[in-house]
């Protein structure tokens, strides 16, 4: 069996040689994400590699290519075939007051913090369609607060902040967003926040009043303003820990003192260098606190 | 090579039967466990508090990048896909695989990848398919299959499909699972 012989020879090799030896399988992949960094800059070299591989993986069978070989040489010839990969390895995974407990948390423990200040900034990292900046929005309209501030809502994919910009969604959704909202705490009528379009609804439009939306990659860019609150759910999941940690440095020095740093549920600064920067506001809803 | 990672995957039953495999653990069991039972996208940790009750192993709800520690136990968060890397685990919030997030499938075939012959994959009852792909993986890499006996299932769908689909290293009723895996994951010598 290969696997065997590939694992002696792998700690064999190590100890004389400063490059880690990879299995055929994982060196495949390993070339295709370099070629995709080369070739076009889309840097996917630090992300976390298992789900990268099923992702990849899924990707080969739409294409109905055979190898990840394969799909590297298609993908340096074929510019099209690239950018498919690249929807294809970004996940968009998004509800309006996706996890409730999250936004009541953020009622209860933040809204308080934000009274205190006369403006505020909010920094929504990986926005993708736009549904959890809407859910905030709406979160602030209600606790009075929307008109003292300004939401920067930033993605690294043009297609999906297009989406967000204009708060189109299918209406078929809807009964699920009513079901989130009510779980969350929302103290209107949910439907007071939408328009029924034939089969889609449009949102308010005062709802995107304060919002500024803008491409931002967060593998590649720096900081660009100083804010009040970040939010960053379930995209650190997508990287390794070397790139966890240059995001986190990017947000702590993009937060200002006492600023508020927001999680996904299974999401954590404790495995990152960042672990003592931070007080735990609402441990189960990963919001923290920066210390100083 | 000793085995160092043991994954198991369930769905209808499958607390109860977790139970079980779970309260025959020792204390100095010396390979992890990384868990995937289907559960609602809304459960909260009531299912891990439940299962520390049963067991002298300490249970965790995966958060991301948490390092996999001998002699733990180890449950996919509700809503998310469990991954293995090696030495730790990640998380995604990819489609569900089968209807499935987290997806058994998606466990298995992560720990294949990343642990070759040192893991082993168990499929306990189960109503659906999410597993048998996952199961086949990781025979496939050396991996170690072992399947509950699909007469001591409480729904054996899952179970018989896994032993069709893939030449299985062992069938073992419930209570046996637990024998066979303090057995194999003994450290050699001992």
């Amino acid at each position: 069996m290969a696997g065997t012989s590939g694992f002696k020879e792998q700690s064999e090799l190590s100890r004389t040689s400063p490059v880690s030896i990879l299995k055929p399988n994982d060196v495949d992949i390993h070339l295709l994400v370099e070629g995709l960094y080369h070739r076009y800059g889309y840097d996917f070299r630090n992300y976390a590699k298992a789900s990268l591989k099923r992702r990849i993986h899924t990707f080969l069978k739409g294409e109905n290519l055979a190898s990840v070989a394969e799909l590297q040489a298609q993908m340096l010839r074929d510019r099209a075939c690239a950018e498919r990969l690249l929807l294809g390895l970004t996940v968009n995974t998004t509800a309006m007051f996706r996890d409730p407990s999250f936004y009541q948390a953020f009622r209860q423990q933040v809204v308080p913090l934000l009274r205190t200040y006369p403006f505020f900034r909010i920094w929504h990292a990986g926005c993708s369609t736009g549904q959890e900046v809407y859910s905030m929005a709406i979160l602030l309209q209600e606790e009075g607060l929307y008109p003292r501030c300004r939401i920067y809502a930033t993605d690294a994919n043009e297609k999906v902040l297009h989406t967000a910009k204009q708060g189109i969604y299918p209406a078929k959704q809807m009964q699920e967003y009513t079901q989130l909202y009510l779980q969350a705490g929302g103290r209107r009528t949910f439907s007071e926040y939408y328009t029924a379009h034939y089969s889609n609804v449009i949102l308010r439009p005062f709802l995107r009043e304060r919002i500024v939306f803008g491409e931002h990659n967060l593998v590649t860019d720096g900081s660009f303003n100083e804010f009040n609150v970040i939010i960053c759910r379930n995209v650190l999941i997508y990287f390794n820990q070397t790139l966890q940690n240059q995001v986190h440095e990017l947000f702590y020095n993009s937060l200002c003192k006492f600023g508020i740093l927001g999680l996904g549920k299974q999401e954590t600064i404790r495995f990152t260098k960042y672990e003592t920067a931070y007080d735990e506001l609402a441990k189960a809803e990963k919001l923290y606190r920066r210390r100083s | 090579m000793a085995y160092e990672l043991v994954t198991i995957g369930t769905s209808l039953g499958g607390l109860s039967a977790l139970k079980t495999l779970l309260r025959s653990l020792p204390r100095e069991f010396p390979a992890a466990l990384a868990i995937v039972q289907h559960r609602h996208r809304e459960s909260d940790q009531a299912m891990s508090a439940f299962l520390q009750q049963f067991t002298v192993l300490p249970v965790h709800e995966v958060e991301d990048k948490e390092c996999i520690q001998p002699g733990h136990v180890y449950f996919a968060p509700a809503d998310y896909h469990l991954l293995v890397e090696y030495g730790y685990f990640s998380l995604s919030v990819d489609e569900p695989v089968s209807y499935a997030r987290p997806s058994i499938d998606v466990l298995l075939e992560s720990a294949a990848d990343a642990y070759h012959e040192q893991v082993i994959g168990v499929i306990l009852t189960g109503a659906n398919h999410d597993g048998v792909q996952g199961l086949s993986t990781l025979k496939a890499r050396g991996g170690t299959a072992i399947v509950q006996d699909p007469d001591t299932a409480e729904s054996a769908v899952l179970p018989t499909a896994a032993i069709a689909a893939v030449n299985v290293d062992w069938v073992l009723p419930l209570g046996q699972i637990a024998p066979r895996l303090i057995h194999l994951c003994a450290p050699a010598g001992a």
